[in-house]
């Protein structure tokens, strides 16, 4: 059972990575949810399968007899799903915001923040062509920021 | 209620977040309440820290289960002066904040969220159980995703997506670490874990597990090959959050290395260390290097981060205890002068009304005092006498001399020298030469800025370039803890004694 476990679990790495390389945003997040989840089925497979009595004490006892599953391991998968589902949510909705104000789901346009040098050829994300030549021009993101970082909408 | 005082730190910023948010509706309420729980976590912090100078290490267990089994919360020297440290920037950055931060990012949570990322911080830094410090770390990370996406401008958004997915993997990589260490010894608590892995008898996995741990914490203290989110990501949000997230967050990562790799891997120092000290000399490099071809302050400030946190991770790499107090040491020093120059790079674009080289000019002419604000911190990052970055970077070179580690010395050197060229160059651009627009007249800050704002914004530039003046000036008490935590840091047995009470 640990065998096939593994198995999955790496399955899961490679094509969380494979994911994770493509260039498109969307692709990266699914990636992100694969690994997430592989690691969660990691920390299952390294409290040990077992067929054991569920971990409950008898009335009137202090402590459970021998022989019992651990229940440690599920506590911490749950804590990790929980937080996991909660970043993956932020992810998923920045994703889709900035595909709203940027207009775009490439990883590689998104250099408004690291503006290209002059001379290199990369389309930037949320800009015509006119106000990108700008953004080159100016090397850097001042025709979009305002200054002292104020102008939040 | 002297353990009481180790959870007081991660409780006081979320009764504060929690007020913060029952006050959003009155903005000056909720600005002060905000401000007046930073000063409630310095006076705790500092009462924590001169109990464990006095007492030694202390330790409570959540809820009362003893100790490998339940969460432990830690408080050694190094956690206090983190601690200390933590708040003071806090205070810092609330008070900046007041004239720093616009009502639309007020109205969508900023202080709220500040707290709770400062909650994240010191519950880091306290923790006792490694599977309870990679919750602190997403506390954290949560709080610092939404800061920086918080008043959804493009550059945000863009330095957000990058800076959000390159922690996710690196938190994964932490989880998978903690996965394999448990089901190796069974345990989560570090004491205990330290104590297992010393006697374990399969130190190669355990080597294998730590290089987990170790690219983890890596790409959060932003260290060479793995930094390259940062310059990313920290110059899109407002001043202000830059500050705190310069400040403090990389720091977090420098701070669980130094724990991880003084405590609990400590069974192949040769082979781990090695590899530490090699990521330090490229981060110190690069980092500058980088910072040099920056004409943009806050992307050449966050190059420094990166080129800063490579002197850190030296001291911890040489492992020698001379060289963990000048880590110690390096990192109150840094984290202070950090957070002041983003500070004072947000005011001078205020005046100027850019964070471009060549946009700005005359700040000298016009406001000499910003000038002297803006050198304190600027001198104290290239190690000049008599500030604290030439005592912190004096002890790294002496510890780096003294076992004759010439390679990592001479590129020391060489940062330091090239850090000082970088600073010159923001030196010369924006404050000495000229303003490149004659149309723009700057001589008059009450066209961008009121009096009491202005009042606001140098206050803390203020408190935290007197603090820089006083570690360089009385060097020796500073000096002293420092050497206390790193003995500490050292000898794991007492941390061990600490917590499981033997």
């Amino acid at each position: 059972m640990e065998t096939l476990l593994a198995f999955i679990v790496g399955g899961l790495f490679a094509s969380s990575i494979y994911l994770m390389l493509r260039k498109n945003l969307i692709r990266i997040i699914i990636g992100l949810i694969l690994l997430s989840n592989a690691v969660n089925l990691l920390i299952f497979t390294m409290g040990r399968l077992t067929s054991a009595n569920p971990p409950l004490i008898a009335e009137g006892a202090n402590v459970a007899e021998a022989g019992i599953a651990n229940p440690l391991p599920q506590a911490l998968i749950l804590t990790a799903i929980v937080i996991g589902f909660g970043l993956l949510a932020f992810a998923l909705v920045l994703a889709y915001r900035s595909y709203m104000e940027l207009n775009t789901v490439e990883v590689d346009e998104l250099r408004l923040a690291e503006p290209p040098f002059p001379g290199e050829n990369i389309k930037v994300a949320g800009d015509s062509v006119a106000e990108k030549k700008e953004v080159i021009s100016s090397t850097g993101g001042e025709s979009i920021t305002s200054p002292g970082g104020k102008g939040g909408k | 209620m002297m353990t009481h005082l180790v959870v007081l730190p991660i409780i006081i910023p979320l009764v504060t977040a929690g007020l913060a948010v029952l006050t959003r509706k009155s903005g000056t309420l909720q600005r002060w309440l905000g401000v007046m729980g930073m000063i409630a976590q310095i006076i705790i912090s500092v009462l924590l820290l001169w109990q464990v100078m006095d007492h030694g290490i202390l330790a409570t267990q959540m809820g009362n289960w003893a100790a490998p089994f339940g969460i432990t919360l830690v408080a050694d020297l190094l956690s206090a002066i983190m601690v200390v440290i933590t708040a003071i920037m806090g205070f810092a950055v609330a008070v900046y904040s007041l004239a720093d931060i616009d009502k639309t990012r007020e109205s969508y949570g900023y202080y709220p969220l500040l707290h709770l990322l400062l909650m994240g911080v010191n519950g880091t830094f306290l923790t006792g159980d490694i599977f309870n410090m990679y919750v602190w770390f997403e506390v954290m990370l949560i709080s610092s995703f939404v800061l920086l996406a918080l008043g959804n401008e493009k550059t945000q958004m863009e330095g957000a997506i990058k800076y959000v997915i390159i922690n996710i993997i690196s938190s994964s990589f932490l989880l998978i670490g903690i996965a394999l260490l448990y089901g190796m010894f069974g345990t989560l608590n570090m004491a205990d874990l330290a104590n297992k892995i010393a006697g374990s008898d399969s130190p190669g996995l355990v080597t294998a597990i730590s290089m987990l741990f170790m690219v983890s914490f890596s790409i959060k203290a932003a260290m060479f090959p793995l930094f390259f989110w940062l310059p990313a990501s920290y110059h899109t949000p407002p001043v202000a959050v830059s500050a705190i997230f310069a400040g403090l967050l990389t720091k977090v990562g420098v701070y669980t290395l130094l724990r991880f790799f003084t405590l609990i891997f400590i069974q192949d120092v040769a082979y781990t260390h090695h590899i530490l000290l090699w990521a330090a000399g490229l981060t110190m490099l690069t980092g500058v290097l980088g910072a040099a071809s920056q004409n943009e302050v806050r992307k050449i400030l966050s190059f420094h981060i990166v080129s800063q946190i490579g002197y850190m991770v030296m001291g911890l790499a040489l492992f020698t205890p001379l060289a963990i107090v000048g880590s110690v040491f390096y990192i109150v020093h840094h984290i202070i002068v950090k957070t002041n120059l983003f500070l004072v790079a947000g005011v001078a674009s205020r005046l100027t009304g850019s964070f471009e080289l060549s946009k700005m000019g005359g700040l000298w002419r016009h406001y000499p005092w910003l000038g002297a604000l803006f050198l304190i911190p600027a001198f104290s990052l290239a190690g000049f006498p008599p500030l604290s970055g030439f005592w912190a970077k004096l002890t790294l070179i002496y510890a780096g001399l003294e076992i004759e580690s010439y390679p990592i010395v001479i590129v020391a050197l060489v940062v330091g020298l090239l850090t000082l060229f970088s600073m010159t160059k923001i030196w010369a651009a924006a404050f000495w030469s000229p303003m490149a627009d004659d149309k723009i007249d700057i001589s008059d800050f009450r066209k961008v800025i009121t009096k009491w704002d202005l009042t606001l914004l140098v206050i803390p530039m203020v408190i935290l370039a007197a603090l820089t003046v006083t570690i360089g000036l009385y060097a020796q008490p500073f000096y002293e803890v420092s050497l206390e935590a790193a003995e500490q840091l050292l000898n794991p047995s007492i941390y061990i004694n600490a917590v499981l009470g033997q």
